[in-house]
């Protein structure tokens, strides 16, 4: 990287929407220089003027260069300016940066995405990859769970990859009030389910959401049959400088910013159920 | 006759050296006494030196006092690192300014004049190098430093004396030095001082100033001062411990530690290997005008590792083990060498003396039991 | 039209396929066939648990209400699943409401005729215990999942 990796690029927002009561997606315009192509599973650090910086995982296609696409939760002072910008508004990008879910090395295989609340961002554009490539992957499943119906992450596409014939999508939530006719309960039962049906030497999980929900889901794959080598899992951590010098998102010896935030599932086994690690 | 790379002389006494350093445009920072200690700081002439000063070190305790002779170096590592200048506490990253249509950014130049490092002992040329790895690690460089260090010249000093906290010579890292500086003085037991010149740069200097070709005798006599230097030494670091200290994540020495450890962060600001860093971004009252600056931080402090809902080390055990374990082992997995050059600043400023080679001699007495997978088991 | 004999269909049914056709000819004489229409209620909070019922096709919904609140619906459960544990213990007492989410087709075992005939044969008992605690522990463990609150945000 040519540019200073601590110096944001501007970017300005060309449409930004509610998806949620507290989430936000925006789609960006690079002002600063051409827009540099992303891997899925990637992030930027996202800078509101005067606030700071926080670590945002792209959210769109990685195949569409038109523009950055980032889906924000407010749950602090910068998350919240974030996802309160208007359209023309002016942020700062640094990244992108991190690494990336394998949907290139695992095609051929039965690809299984178990996501939990905000993690279904992070893993969109490896379902985008796998949706718009789907003659290369032998499957596509899709296990979501959320708080509750109002909760729901990209609800309207989450119908039309349900409505699809090449893709199987299991929507859970936690509870719900009457008048909700779907499933309610976690994401481990509607996988469980899945794997059922398919011969799970052949899957490859790609796991985002919440650090318990992504260990409980290891438990049902791996006893089900799919190899631990083929399970990838989306670390979060405290970030800061996202190059690796600050520190802060360390994890066992692991920079979460540069040796994640996609891991195998193997690279953190060990730590993954130590408490305070 | 020009001086080259791996020559060696005698002076007799540093002032010439200070001097000819100053006309070549140097800014010299070395050890001076400040606050009951050996701090780092500009030096004008060599009477700022702490000449007859010795320092009294020992798990929890300093002390500065009279040598009682006149000997320059014979005090050993302070509480203060070369880090303070090449990676300094605060730095400014760049600074941005509110405009009609969004902002504005820009990076300050940054401003370190050339400096020569004056007295850096082999431990701390040992810590620069692997702070070098941390601020280059093959994806990132940080421009700032690679700036600061091109424009630094070392001058080190071979150890004629450790302290009951030294252990550099069970990590291999001094009390002699044989390369990373441009200049090098060890301090003969007759006096005067045995000059190695390390580089061009050094040699540059080295011209500058009268000095007297060096004899084998003297090469030896300086070879000796560095090895009853090392065979002083009270404390070691035993060997392998990369390994034992990544199993021993549930060991029950950790809790027995952590009781005494009250989690100041005094040894994270004395290590000169220790990098943590946070980010400041400070505006002004129009909140037109924002600056955002890197700061130290420590692994100690519990925001440290917040994310949002709380901090994932909650405990002062997770933080203490978090520091010991990256400092000893994970460091081995993230940059090929140990966070620890053996310096025994953390052992000196602890305030209940926490002895990070104690600490060590314990887990090695008594390994964990072999762990198990990760924890998957429900 | 073939007519499926209970033991059949138990014997096809996902908690008790591994038992020996002993104890499923034991069980199908407890057996009847359930059919509820979407929005029925099947057993509602305090009712006598006086069935367990498995499920061969369909979704129902496990419901609490409380006073000032809209009920919560707490767990779905499917095909394949078994509806109903209050019956093994006293008060023999439903803690829930329980209401299909469309039609739902099910095989019911009268719980009485259950016990007694667990009492009688303790083999039998033991096999039903056997294959009916896994059930419960998986739901067990998913609904502490559910009680974390995994996805809630705490702001920060």
């Amino acid at each position: 990287m040519a540019q200073d990796p601590m110096l944001p690029r501007r970017f300005r927002v060309k449409r930004v929407w509610k998806e949620l009561a507290d989430v936000a997606t925006m789609e960006l315009d690079p002002i600063d220089g051409e827009a540099v192509p992303f891997r899925p599973g990637q992030f930027n650090m996202l800078y509101a003027f005067g606030v700071g910086e926080v670590a945002i995982s792209i959210s769109g296609d990685p195949a569409d260069s038109s523009g950055l696409v980032h889906t924000i939760r407010n749950v602090g002072a910068v998350s919240g300016a974030l996802a309160n910008v208007s359209d023309g508004d002016v942020i700062g990008v640094r990244g992108p940066f991190g690494t990336a879910w394998p949907v290139a090395e695992e095609t051929g295989r039965n690809i299984v995405f178990v996501a939990g609340g905000l993690g279904l961002a992070p893993l969109r554009p490896a379902i985008y990859h796998v949706l718009q490539n789907r003659e290369r992957y032998s499957g596509l499943t899709l296990v979501y769970g959320a708080r509750s119906p109002d909760d729901l992450l990209f609800a309207e596409e989450l119908k039309s990859w349900k409505s699809r014939f090449d893709t199987e999508v299991e929507v859970t939530v936690d509870h719900a009030a009457p008048g909700w006719t779907g499933q309610v309960g976690v994401v481990t039962i509607g996988l469980d389910r899945m794997l059922a049906g398919i011969d799970k030497a052949e899957v490859s999980a790609f796991l985002c959401g919440p650090e318990i929900m992504m260990r409980f889901s290891v438990m049902s794959l791996t006893a089900a049959g799919v190899p631990e080598e083929r399970i990838w899992v989306s670390m979060e951590r405290n970030m800061k400088c996202a190059v690796g010098f600050c520190g802060h998102c360390q994890f066992g010896p692991d920079f979460v910013c540069r040796d994640g935030p996609v891991f195998r599932h193997d690279q953190v086994s060990r730590l993954i159920a130590k408490k305070e690690v | 006759m020009t001086a080259r790379t791996g020559d060696s002389f005698l002076l007799d006494d540093p002032g010439p050296l200070i001097d000819a350093l100053h006309a070549d445009g140097w800014r010299v920072i070395g050890p001076r006494p400040g606050d009951g200690a050996i701090v780092y700081d500009e030096i004008e002439t060599v009477a700022d030196l702490p000449r007859g000063l010795v320092d009294e070190q020992e798990g929890g305790h300093y002390r500065l006092r009279e040598s009682g002779n006149d000997r320059w170096f014979d005090y050993v590592v302070g509480p203060q690192t070369w880090k303070k200048w090449l990676f300094p506490p605060r730095q400014k990253l760049w600074s941005a300014i509110r405009t009609g249509d969004g902002f504005d950014i820009e990076a300050p130049p940054v401003d370190f004049p050339k400096t020569a490092i004056f007295g850096a002992r082999a431990c701390e040329i040992a810590a620069i190098e692997v702070q070098d790895r941390v601020f280059d690690n093959g994806d990132f460089a940080d421009a700032g430093y690679s700036h600061r260090r091109k424009n630094t010249l070392i001058v080190a000093v071979q150890c004629a004396r450790s302290a009951p906290t030294c252990f550099c010579a069970s990590m291999n890292t001094g009390p002699r030095t044989e390369a990373g500086f441009d200049i090098a003085l060890t301090e003969l037991e007759d006096g005067g001082f045995f000059v190695e010149c390390g580089s061009d740069h050094g040699a540059e200097v080295l011209d500058r100033i009268d000095r007297r070709d060096a004899d084998p005798a003297a090469a030896n006599a300086a070879r000796a001062v560095t090895e009853q230097a090392a065979e002083m030494q009270m404390r070691s670091m035993p060997e392998n411990i990369a390994g034992l200290l990544k199993d021993s994540l549930d060991h029950p020495r950790w809790a027995e530690v952590a009781d005494r450890c009250l989690s100041c962060a005094n040894c994270t600001l004395a290590c000169p290997t220790c990098f943590c860093s946070d980010v400041e971004d400070i505006n002004d009252l129009s909140g037109d005008h924002t600056e955002r600056w890197r700061v130290w931080d420590s692994c100690f402090s519990l925001d440290f590792s917040y994310i949002h809902g709380g901090a994932v080390r909650r405990s002062t055990l997770s933080r203490y083990r978090q520091w010991m374990t990256h400092k000893l082992s994970s460091w081995h997995d993230q940059f090929d060498t140990s966070g620890c050059v053996g310096c025994g600043r953390c052992i000196t400023w602890c305030p209940v003396g926490i002895d990070i080679t104690e600490e060590v001699a314990a887990f090695a007495a008594e390994p964990a039991e072999p762990a198990d997978a990760g924890g998957l088991a429900t | 039209m073939k007519i499926h004999g209970f033991e059949e269909i138990l014997a096809q049914h996902p908690v008790f396929r591994d038992c020996g056709r002993d104890t499923v000819d034991l069980l199908s004489g407890c057996a009847r066939n359930e059919h509820f229409r979407a929005g029925r209620t099947i057993f509602s909070e305090g009712d006598d648990a006086d069935k367990v019922f498995l499920i061969r096709e369909g979704d129902v919904a496990i419901e609490i209400s409380a006073p000032q609140r809209e009920p919560l619906i707490v767990e779905t459960l499917h095909t394949g699943d078994v509806l109903g544990w209050s019956w093994l213990m006293p008060p023999y007492k439903h803690m829930s409401d329980a209401r299909a989410l469309d039609d739902v087709r099910a095989i019911s075992l009268d719980a009485n005729c259950l016990r007694t005939k667990c009492g009688q044969n303790p083999e039998l008992g033991y096999q039903m215990y056997q294959h009916f605690v896994p059930h419960l522990a998986v739901r067990f463990r998913a609904l502490r999942m559910q009680l974390l609150d995994v996805y809630g945000t705490r702001k920060g």
